[in-house]
């Protein structure tokens, strides 16, 4: 926290500049693949950076954070299938739904803790898993294909997939640059205090019920945008994108870049799918390979890459 | 009549497994304070031992009970090998490493057993119907799955109320560190329970298994189910998951079969008919909600450690 330019910030940046400079590789080269693949890259990290928020920063262990994604990702969805395809209304309309699901989930399971939390939210999203998958006439269990994707004004266009790039790349460094100032803010101190000792927060006057809601539902808003995008880059929405085990991706991106970091969900999102990505490659059942990897992340390596990079400038 | 008779008979049967999974979880979770969420896989391995295992001997029964020694042993493995470095951990840890195990179980069963999921035939003596009161024949299978799971269910309350095995489950509940200390080898202890939490949920799954397809995430769905009843009747808290779990059996299945007719009465034939089925499958989640409301620990919350 005191020095800006440690080696964590270091490799965070170079990597955003990697990130940049990708267009430019897929140019040269011509692998159109990997444009595909950083851009869903750059979507979920931006959903990780958010889950980052409540369960870094906020101690809050929600496994319900897929569900943000469904329903920003369905509200344009739903929108283009009825006929609104200006994204002027689709996205606030999926970042507003997003909002309102957040804050009657969170005003709900903030009542609880532990385990409870981690179960009530899970439920939740199951919940909104079942509805969405009930909806007959947009889909249900198949998913609702998106003829066209969100429009803007003019110079922008959502199918071109270098500018689509670059729009989630910007919103990505947006989110990681709002989330960072907003828990060096005093809003962010007083929800970290929470995570450490809340009722010491609350004995020193502060409502941390309303601080962690708030903080809850700006998660569920900056994840519903991702939803959003991801629904334009797949020209395709299904109840699967909301899934419980797409909430289990969300936190392993979460904890294996390294929780209450700012760029850790980066890290992990970029780690996670790349090794996904290669060891599909090797064998079809990579998972058995990822499953078992995972649990040694959880015994041996607690702090995540980034924690791994923390340690580097000590030695 | 005949048919609300039998749709209860279901929401018991179904309440009862439930209440099996759901067991194991929380004798798991108040003993050890672990969140393990691939109890589903283990549910999972019993299904599929139960049909490997029956179509090697050729007997159902014996097939189950082979299902059911392999689904302890495996239990205890796990706990051997993963579960036991976990202890003390935060929950986080716990949900993440068990996130993992799941991936690994998954995989594991596609490829020894493939992708295309396998069936478990019922013999002829359980494939037929029992006249159950005049008039009202229900399916003998269900109904032995009733009796199965009570007896279960009972042997369970004796195992851990009127048992020493039972006292030492109990006393490391409330505090671990004395019991280790009196000289009980807690580890074992541990395993033990990790053990029959695992033999719980394969008997769940081998029941399961003649009725639902047995498959690559059949465990996944039940998981979540099974959650839900641990919180509602608070967790840790064995009668509580009991209550609940019958409470959750009855009030899904009647509401699967009851729901659109409720609904008819206040809205037109097809708006009935597309909202019953959403509706319905959220009907339990909806009592989760209220019940946490008013008791954020849940109906019967375990005694504070």
């Amino acid at each position: 926290m005191t020095s800006v330019f440690n080696l964590r910030t270091i490799v965070g940046l170079l990597l955003l500049l990697a990130l940049v400079l990708l267009p430019v590789y897929v140019e040269l080269t011509g692998s159109r693949f990997l444009l595909t693949l950083f851009t869903r890259i750059a979507i979920l990290a931006l959903a990780a950076v958010s889950l980052n928020l409540i369960l870094g920063y906020g101690g809050m262990m929600s496994f319900g954070h897929a569900a943000y994604l469904g329903i920003g990702g369905y509200a344009v969805g739903i929108l283009a299938f009825e006929g609104v395809t200006t994204g002027f209304v689709q996205w606030p309309v999926a970042l507003l739904v997003s909002a309102f699901f957040a804050l009657v989930i969170g005003a709900l399971s903030l009542r609880t803790r532990g385990v409870y939390f981690i179960m009530i939210t899970l439920a939740f999203a199951q919940m909104a898993y079942y509805i969405v998958a009930g909806l007959a006439r947009y889909g249900g269990d198949d998913g609702l294909t998106i003829q066209k994707r969100s429009q803007f004004i003019a110079p922008i266009n959502l199918s071109n997939k270098v500018q689509f790039y670059y729009i989630c790349l910007a919103l990505l460094c947006a989110a990681i640059y709002l989330v960072w100032r907003l828990i060096n803010s005093r809003f962010g101190m007083a929800i970290q205090g929470a995570r450490s000792n809340d009722t010491r927060m609350r004995a020193i006057g502060f409502p941390t019920y309303r601080y962690k809601l708030t903080c809850f539902v700006i998660a569920g808003t900056l994840c519903g945008l991702a939803g959003a995008l991801l629904a334009n880059h797949t020209d395709f929405v299904s109840p699967a994108m909301m899934y419980w085990t797409r909430s289990g991706d969300l936190i392993i991106m979460v904890v294996l870049g390294g929780m209450g970091s700012t760029f850790g969900p980066l890290f992990g999102a970029v780690a996670l799918l790349v090794l996904e990505e290669v060891l599909s490659g090797i064998t079809e059942y990579w998972q058995i390979i990822l499953g078992p990897l995972l649990l040694l992340v959880v015994l041996f390596a607690r702090g995540g890459i980034d924690g791994l990079l923390g340690k580097v400038r000590h030695v | 009549m005949t048919l609300f008779i039998e749709q209860c008979l279901n929401g018991l049967q179904f309440g009862l497994l439930l209440f099996l999974l759901a067991a194991g979880l929380t004798l798991v979770f108040g003993i050890m304070d672990l969140v393990n969420l691939a109890h589903g896989s283990l549910y999972m391995l019993g299904a599929y031992f139960a049909a490997t295992f029956a179509a090697w001997t050729g007997s159902f029964v014996l097939g189950a009970i082979l299902a059911l020694g392999a689904t302890l042993l495996v239990g205890m493995a796990v706990e051997v090998i993963a579960m036991r470095r976990l202890y003390g951990r935060d929950h986080l840890d716990h949900v993440l490493a068990t996130f993992g195990l799941i991936l690994f179980f998954d995989e594991l069963v596609r490829l020894i057993w493939g992708a295309g999921g396998m069936s478990l035939p019922l013999p002829s003596w359980l494939n037929t119907s029992v006249r159950i009161l005049p008039g009202v024949d229900y399916s003998a299978y269900k109904l032995s799955i009733i009796v199965v799971s009570l007896s279960v269910a009972g042997f369970l309350y004796f195992l851990v109320m009127r048992t020493r095995l039972g006292m030492l489950i109990r006393a490391g509940a409330s505090n671990r560190e004395m019991v280790g200390a009196l000289g009980v080898n807690i580890k074992l202890l541990f395993t033990l329970v990790f053990g029959l939490g695992a033999a719980l949920a394969g008997v769940a799954g081998l029941m399961q298994a003649p009725i639902l397809a047995v498959q690559i995430g059949m465990g996944e769905n039940i998981l979540i189910l099974a959650f839900v009843i641990t919180v509602i009747g608070g967790i840790g808290s064995i009668r509580g998951a009991f209550v609940a779990a019958i409470l959750v059996g009855f009030i899904d299945t009647l509401g699967r079969a009851y729901f659109t007719d409720l609904l008819r009465l206040a809205f037109t034939k097809e708006t009935a008919a597309t909202a019953a089925p959403a509706l319905s499958s959220m009907l339990i989640y909806l009592l989760m909600a209220i019940v946490l409301v008013i008791r954020p620990e849940g109906l019967f919350p375990a005694s504070s450690k």
